[in-house]
């Protein structure tokens, strides 16, 4: 085949090039702007007194918190969900895989009304967990539940095709030459994913921080106490406190911005090692 | 080191891949293992590295009973079809791995071991490219590394899985001489498989010919010539 049959008539090209950037401009970058330029509307001073504001501060402190605990858990539960089904063959594998995606296809509202029905006061577990005076439900551990719930398949659903595609030589090759199962681990099979395993932690930690729906559910909307960023911003909102409400959406979305290039630098840093694998 | 398969059987969930194949290899000799796909070679092969565990039957090694044995603990080294190299790891590392991972108190030291690789990555005439990553070695090269990777810890046994199979011709023949010259160096056992019946034939001392997991021939290529123990033995010659 001849190359002048794939080449596009100039202006074909500039339309579709010039389609794809008003496109994003117009979804992705004008809101996007829109936000920041909503907080800092009325100066930075008055952008720093919503962000440093008590609540604000408690809801930001929060949100650090429930994304330090249900990240690493996620992480570890997902990498090892992702071996198991990409390295072994059992009875139950596609049942397994499906089940890790059920919280993608499930409402995030579901999702929290869940943890209600098992630990809130008429839930299953509601009486019980009175009696040995333990809240779960409007307090930290509901809020971390949902969050688990919510972001579960982040890791394990980066790392099943990955892992199913290098297949098992590499660790096969480990074993043979000595290395226990915990070796073959650390020094193989991790260092083999961990582009995709980094990849995988900050989209599930960008979600963490972001998830609205399932913690709005098991949040009980106590101002300092239990509302995270995203629970703030819906208060502050519905106060018609905009600069505020706009000033911590800006922290959240400077979150967003920064995962984004930290991911962009960590795969720039390491395009040495990215290339030499393949 | 002489390797004993006794009424070894292994099936995958429906179909038998194994069925009561029992052979004698004798210490230092070269042997293989030939036949078309699915005729239980590759399995036999896996058992004897303790990547796959039979349902029936046992493995000596000498007068050491594997059939139980993890693959650490065998002493054998197995070289990949597909190489199975370690990618974020240079050429030296990855040559270095089996001795990296011993115990503390029975890993060499560090200097013993970059002597080792040296000595090695000359073995398989690669001297000097320790410090490559795999990505930047030809297929050839790379096998040749996997090679040495393997015999890093001296197994007194050497279990290939189609090493040439990813090649082309030419190096398909240095590389085979390469090995031949190797074995004969090492005075190992060597054990490889695949379904080439030329490659077989000019490179083993004994070839066993597997078909629908059963052996139907193990003797030295003149003598499977000169006498085909079966029709399938006949016809796959032909």
């Amino acid at each position: 085949m001849t190359a002048t049959g794939l080449r596009e008539p100039p202006l074909v090209k500039v339309l579709l090039i010039a389609g794809a950037v008003g496109y994003v401009a117009l979804m992705l970058l004008l809101p996007l702007g829109a936000v920041l330029a909503e907080a800092f509307k009325k100066g930075w001073q008055l952008w720093l007194a919503a962000v440093t504001q008590p609540d604000a501060r408690a809801s930001i402190k929060l949100t650090l918190l429930v994304a330090a605990i249900s990240v690493p858990l996620n992480t570890i539960f997902g990498v090892a969900a992702a071996w198991a089904i990409a390295k072994f063959d059992f009875p139950g594998k596609t049942a397994l895989i499906a089940l890790i995606e059920l919280p993608f296809s499930v409402s995030p509202v579901v999702s929290g009304l869940v943890f209600v029905l098992l630990f809130g006061a008429q839930g299953w577990f509601g009486p019980w967990l009175q009696d040995h005076d333990i809240r779960i439900i409007f307090a930290l551990p509901g809020l971390v539940l949902a969050t688990l719930f919510v972001t579960f398949p982040f890791v394990a659903r980066q790392l099943i095709p990955l892992m199913s595609a290098q297949g098992r030589a590499d660790e096969e090759a480990a074993l043979t030459l000595g290395a226990s199962g915990w070796q073959t681990f650390w020094r193989v099979t991790l260092p083999n994913i961990r582009f995709g395993l980094l990849y995988g932690v900050l989209l599930c930690n960008a979600r963490a921080m972001g998830e609205f729906g399932a913690v709005s559910v098991v949040s009980g909307h106590i101002r300092g106490e239990t509302n995270t960023m995203p629970l703030q911003v819906e208060a502050l909102y519905n106060d018609y406190d905009f600069v505020a409400a706009f000033a911590v959406a800006s922290l959240l979305t400077l979150l967003a911005i920064l995962t984004l290039a930290l991911k962009s630098a960590l795969e720039w840093r390491h395009r040495d090692q990215l290339s030499a694998r393949h | 080191m002489s390797i004993r398969v006794e009424h070894v059987s292994k099936s995958y969930s429906a179909y038998p891949a194994l069925n009561d194949v029992s052979l004698t290899m004798r210490d230092k000799e070269f042997v293989a293992l030939l036949g078309p796909s699915g005729s239980g070679k590759t399995t036999l092969l896996r058992i004897l590295a303790g990547l796959e565990v039979p349902e029936a039957g046992k493995v000596w090694f000498g007068k050491r009973d594997v059939t139980g044995d993890k693959p650490a603990s065998r002493g054998i080294g197995f070289v990949f079809q597909h190489y199975a190299l370690f990618g974020h790891m240079t050429v030296a590392d990855n040559i270095a791995f089996g001795l990296d991972v011993m115990k503390r108190s029975d890993r060499p030291s560090r200097d013993k071991i970059r002597n080792r690789v040296d000595q090695l990555l000359e073995l398989v005439q690669l001297p000097g490219l320790g410090k490559r990553y795999p990505s930047q070695l030809s297929g050839g090269q790379r096998q040749r590394v996997a090679l040495a990777r393997a015999l890093a810890r001296n197994p007194r046994i050497l279990l290939l899985d189609e090493p040439f199979g990813a090649l082309d011709a030419k190096v398909r023949r240095e590389l085979r001489d390469a090995l031949r010259q190797i074995h004969d160096e090492l005075g190992i056992t060597s054990i490889f498989v695949t379904h080439d019946q030329e490659e077989a034939f000019a490179l083993a001392d004994r070839v066993a010919l597997l078909n629908h997991g059963r052996i139907e021939q193990f003797a030295a290529p003149p003598e499977i010539e000169a006498a085909p123990a079966s029709a399938f033995v006949s016809a796959f010659l032909a």
